[in-house]
């Protein structure tokens, strides 16, 4: 009987969905019945609890829109909190993979997390869909298990400094963001495309994670024609407020957690003017965009940001995934390989595929804040200016070439005399 | 020019937001012996309770200052209750002191993302303080500039209440001498929970007031209170000039030791509090160390 | 001191637990939990020889902790065997908590805890900026266990055990200084230091082998974190975990065997399995302190020990002494 209901229900998902050609009849029966274990691994408690919540609620909202069903399967859904540190990642992690026996980790948060773990889900084979940036785990040092639909870490700073450089016609930039590998990473790639495209880089300013008054930084912001800062979690607020109290005007761009639409309840005038370059953006009118914000309206009464969504397009990509295969996802090889195969096309932030690293090629979406457009009764808003098509991880070079260079760090690319 | 200029000032202003931070705590940890290590918690509630406050309550806005009082008091009463529900019980057991506050501090940064989520809260700069103050290219925010004003407001509040008062005397006895204090007649543990309180309370005012330059986030308490340590040590415990002089020696080096020595930001204030432990282990102007 | 028959039950039953463990914990996940309390119990023994028996108490544990886990993770980087750089881990360890003792040791009471707090941040720090040496917050991930005697660790159960002997052997090294001549001579210098000094004992060196054998163990712990993380990145030295540590010595008992080991189970257990059905865990964790505090405020271990005489002695009003309490602080 429920056996029925079950395959009735995969055959409505499966027409509503673009995976129709794979899907075969029968699958086994025995991944038929059992549901789908779906583990998330986030940050519930402590000082990136911010963002780690919000994946969550990204989760949630498909979850509920799908009725908690993905590819015909019920699901299970386990969410596990890390508490943000490496070693809770590890014990989680465990806790999915070997007491809950998922079927797909999604998550963890922070790069760290991701490194600390990386191992680990080689070991196990267990497909991971993680919103974690560290480029290298897509690119020097891969991880096969690993699928990132989100972005890199400097995956939408090169389009900014191509922007930056061609239509805010800025010449000389000075960057600030925290010390540490996100932030050498995301303006590693903001200079490098910032400067293959005619611009220059004149400082770079690295204030420690935590830095409660940015002024010492903020006074070396000079002989300068534009700001380029990507700070992280709240960092982003306090910057654009102080930046704003001492009567700066250069004009700032910024990557998705410094503009990200989820701080847009939290930011106050001082930020209007803030150009930023995401993966997602809450502006964008496609109907998987609509029903994604109309869920987190209806469930949390938020709009979405980059995390959450980075976490539907997540859930997304599984649930076709898990379509594909007619709800068998036994043999977790094949299982990865179909969905880093796949091509889907309505998603939050458009249509997204996978390179044969599992790094995601998408849109960039470069937004200008200000109070035109404001919906959702938020008196800020992102507009949507330019929008990239299909970015990958390596931008505009071949991918052999970006290879060859080693990953940015604080001195490399290093400052050039201009 | 500019640059040292605005530097020099910053140090001031940063050091008075310190301050306020940390009169409150040496003021305990003067009287108590015991590094209170909820105020960073206290703190951030502080930030919390008035932003809300400022946002809404019943839909009418809260003036900024009023807030600011409010959420002193609503911080003073919680500090006030930790002293006599949990502290009170623990007289001379330091260990046992860390685990409460300790413990504490956990379940204020938990019930903080209960009810407030994990998102930033942007506490708006009061209105007639909006602007900055130009000196040749030099800009100053004129709202960081009014801190100074309200940190000696406050030190200046604070010294008459210590100097000048029955309560100031009592509490200035209870520091040299608890025993000696009870022997003549001076109720400590009453001296203790107002102590307390007023800590509490100064550490609440201090967290709305760095609202609008700090905003209000999950993880504020950690970010403050090695900041209030690193004050106290710097200063030394149990003397308000110390607190005045330990800010801002540490606005200072704050300042330009981020500005001037980037390699070393991560331990820019860490390295000369090691140093002042090690070469004078009472602090620049305290007495000594329990 | 009369032989208390409860408390070498208790030891025994303890002991035969943990031997049989991964035979009544079918979970291979709960296999790995208690090898986390195993590690962070040999590391709350170290820093509980400084708390417990010394009176210092150090917020900079967790840098020393940091230094071993990363000498180990580097030199196995660097191509270098298991058994090479574990010992070199330890080397370092020693020579670096050495160096923290002669800083920290000017002082005593709160400005131990200060100094200690002041390194622990600098470790942290450089955890962060040496990236030549750390790879930064990114860290640096060991990619085998090591293998004595060609017996593989790579399965939970097995790094299990290793853990366990190491911990028993750690149990047994801390009994044996704790009962030794020179252990009462160290709750001498926590006591009456200044009768310690008229009496002829330099109590300074007595802290500082304390201090070493404190390091050693958690040097220990470390290199057992590091090797059961397989991975070590800043996060792991900070603040936090300085001060998690003295929360599980605390409130498990200060200057008792057990404590340390009731205080890691507790916290790792709450951190890692009860945060699983319970999402405000952190808030509990706290509750849970605060109750220690309000209903046994001497620690876990002790206050059971209390409350056990206590209801003893109604039922049989015989006299009991202590057995599992080594001496813990007089209140």
């Amino acid at each position: 009987m429920s056996h029925k209901i079950t395959r009735r229900k995969v055959l409505a998902g499966t027409a509503a969905g673009a995976a129709l050609a794979t899907f075969k009849f029968p699958a086994p029966a025995v991944a038929q019945k059992a549901p789908f274990k779906l583990g998330l691994l986030t940050v519930k408690t402590g000082p990136l609890a911010e963002g780690g919540i919000q994946m969550e609620q990204g989760v949630i909202t498909f979850l509920k829109e799908k009725n908690y069903m993905m590819g015909g399967r019920k699901v299970d859904f386990v969410s596990a909190d890390t508490g943000g540190n490496p070693a809770g990642a590890k014990t989680k992690v465990q806790e999915l993979v070997e007491r809950d026996k998922v079927d797909v980790v999604l998550g963890p948060l922070a790069s760290f997390e991701l490194y600390a773990i990386s191992d680990y889900i080689i070991q196990h084979k267990m497909p991971t869909l993680s919103l974690a940036a560290a480029q290298d785990l897509t690119q020097r040092k891969p991880n096969p298990y690993l699928l990132r639909a989100s972005a890199t870490s400097s995956q939408a700073m090169q389009p900014m400094g191509h922007y930056a450089a061609t239509e805010m016609k800025l010449k000389r930039v000075v960057t600030v963001v925290e010390d540490f590998a996100f932030g050498y990473e995301q303006m590693g790639g903001f200079q490098a495309a910032f400067e293959k495209d005619g611009g220059c880089v004149t400082k770079k300013l690295w204030p420690p994670i935590v830095t409660p008054d940015y002024t010492p930084y903020l006074a070396q912001i000079s002989d300068c024609d534009g700001v380029c800062q990507g700070f992280a979690g709240s960092n982003p607020l306090r910057f654009m407020k102080q930046y704003h109290s001492f009567g700066l005007k250069f004009p700032v761009c910024t990557g998705e957690t410094g503009g990200d639409d989820a701080l847009l309840k939290s930011f106050g005038d001082d930020a209007i003017g803030l150009v930023s370059a995401c993966p997602y953006t809450l502006d964008l009118e496609n109907d998987a965009n609509k029903r994604f914000v109309n869920g987190m309206m209806k469930n949390y009464n938020t709009v979405p940001g980059f995390y959450a969504a980075g976490l539907y397009v997540n859930c997304q990509v599984v649930d076709a995934g898990l379509k594909a295969l007619g709800g068998d996802a036994s043999n977790k090889e094949k299982f990865l390989a179909t969905m880093k195969g796949l091509s889907i096309k309505d998603t939050p932030r458009g249509p997204i595929k996978f390179d044969h690293l599992g790094n995601v090629v998408g849109n960039i979406f470069i937004r200008k804040l200000g109070k035109e457009g404001a919906k959702y009764g938020l008196k800020l808003w992102n507009k949507t200016v330019k929008t990239y098509e299909n970015v990958s991880q390596f931008w505009v070079w071949p991918e052999k070439e970006y290879l060859a260079e080693p990953v940015y760090t604080r001195s490399y690319p290093p400052l050039k005399k201009c | 020019m500019t640059f040292w200029v605005l530097l020099a000032v910053n140090s001031i202003t940063f050091g008075g937001l310190l301050f306020l931070l940390s009169a409150g705590f040496s003021l305990i940890f003067g009287l108590m012996r015991i590094p209170n290590l909820t105020h960073g918690s206290l703190f951030m509630l502080g930030a919390y309770v008035g932003a809300t406050l400022i946002v809404s309550v019943l839909n009418t806005s809260i003036d900024f200052w009023l807030a600011a009082i409010l959420s002193a008091l609503i911080v003073a009463i919680f500090g006030a209750l930790i002293e006599r529900l949990l502290l009170r019980r623990l007289p001379g057991e330091p260990l046992a002191q860390v685990l409460v506050t300790l413990g504490i501090s956990f379940m204020v940064a938990d019930f903080c993302l209960m009810v407030w989520g994990g998102d930033p809260i942007s506490v708006a700069t009061p209105s007639s303080l909006v602007g900055f103050v130009r000196y040749g290219v030099a800009v100053f925010p004129l709202y960081r500039l009014a801190i100074i004003g309200i940190a000696a407001v406050v030190a200046l509040a604070l010294w008459l209440l210590l100097e000048r008062t029955r309560l100031g005397a009592m509490i200035r006895a209870g520091v040299d001498d608890p025993d000696m204090a009870r022997v003549v007649g001076i109720r400590v543990s009453q001296i203790f929970t107002i102590v307390f309180g007023l800590g509490a309370a100064l550490a609440g005012f201090a967290g709305i007031i760095g609202g609008p330059i700090l905003s209000v986030y999950p993880g504020l308490d950690q970010d403050m209170l090695p900041l209030a340590l690193v004050v106290v040590i710097l200063g030394g415990t149990g003397s308000l000039l110390g607190s005045f002089v330990g800010s801002l020696i540490v606005g200072f080096l704050y300042n330009f030791g981020q500005a001037l020595l980037p390699e070393l930001a991560y331990f820019i204030l860490f390295l000369p509090m090691l140093l002042v432990l090690v070469l004078r282990p009472q602090g620049l102007f305290g007495r000594q160390l329990p | 001191m009369t032989r208390n028959v409860v408390g070498r039950v208790v030891l025994v039953a303890v002991f035969l637990a943990l031997v049989t463990l991964p035979l009544w914990l079918t979970q291979i996940y709960y296999v790995n939990v208690a090898s986390q309390i195993l590690f962070y119990a040999i590391f709350a023994f170290g820093v509980n020889l400084l708390l417990g028996y010394a009176g210092l108490v150090s917020l900079g544990h967790a840098g020393l902790f940091g230094i071993a886990s990363y000498a180990t993770a580097y030199l196995l980087a660097a191509g270098w065997g298991h058994p090479l750089s574990i010992i070199a881990a330890i080397i370092i360890g020693l020579f670096s908590t050495a160096v923290f003792a002669a800083l920290s040791l000017r002082t005593t009471g709160i400005g131990f805890i200060m100094i200690t707090l002041a390194l622990g941040e600098i470790i942290w720090g450089l955890a962060y900026r040496w990236i030549s040496v750390t790879n930064g917050d990114n860290g640096i991930n060991v990619h085998s266990r090591p293998m004595p005697f060609g017996f593989s660790l790579t399965s939970p159960e097995a790094f299990y055990y290793v853990t366990f002997v190491v911990f028993v052997i750690c149990t047994i090294l801390v009994t044996i200084f704790v009962r030794s001549p020179f252990g009462a001579a160290l709750r001498g210098t926590r006591d009456q230091p200044r009768r310690m000094t008229a009496l002829g004992y330099h109590v300074w060196m007595i802290r500082f082998w304390a201090c070493m054998l404190s390091g050693l163990l958690t040097c220990i712990a470390g290199i057992l974190f590091v090797y059961y993380n397989q991975f070590i990145s800043p996060q792991t030295l900070a603040l936090t975990s300085s001060a998690e540590v003295v929360l599980m010595v605390i409130s498990g008992g200060p200057a008792t065997l057990l404590g340390p080991f009731v205080g890691s189970a507790l916290v790792v257990i709450v951190k890692s399995v009860v945060s699983g059905y319970i999402a405000r865990w952190n808030f509990l964790l706290g509750a849970i302190f605060v109750a220690i505090v309000i209903l046994m405020p001497e620690g876990l271990v002790p206050g059971t020990v209390r409350l056990w005489k206590l209801g003893w002695r109604k039922t049989k009003s015989r006299r009991r002494a202590s057995v599992l309490e080594t001496g813990g602080p007089k209140a």
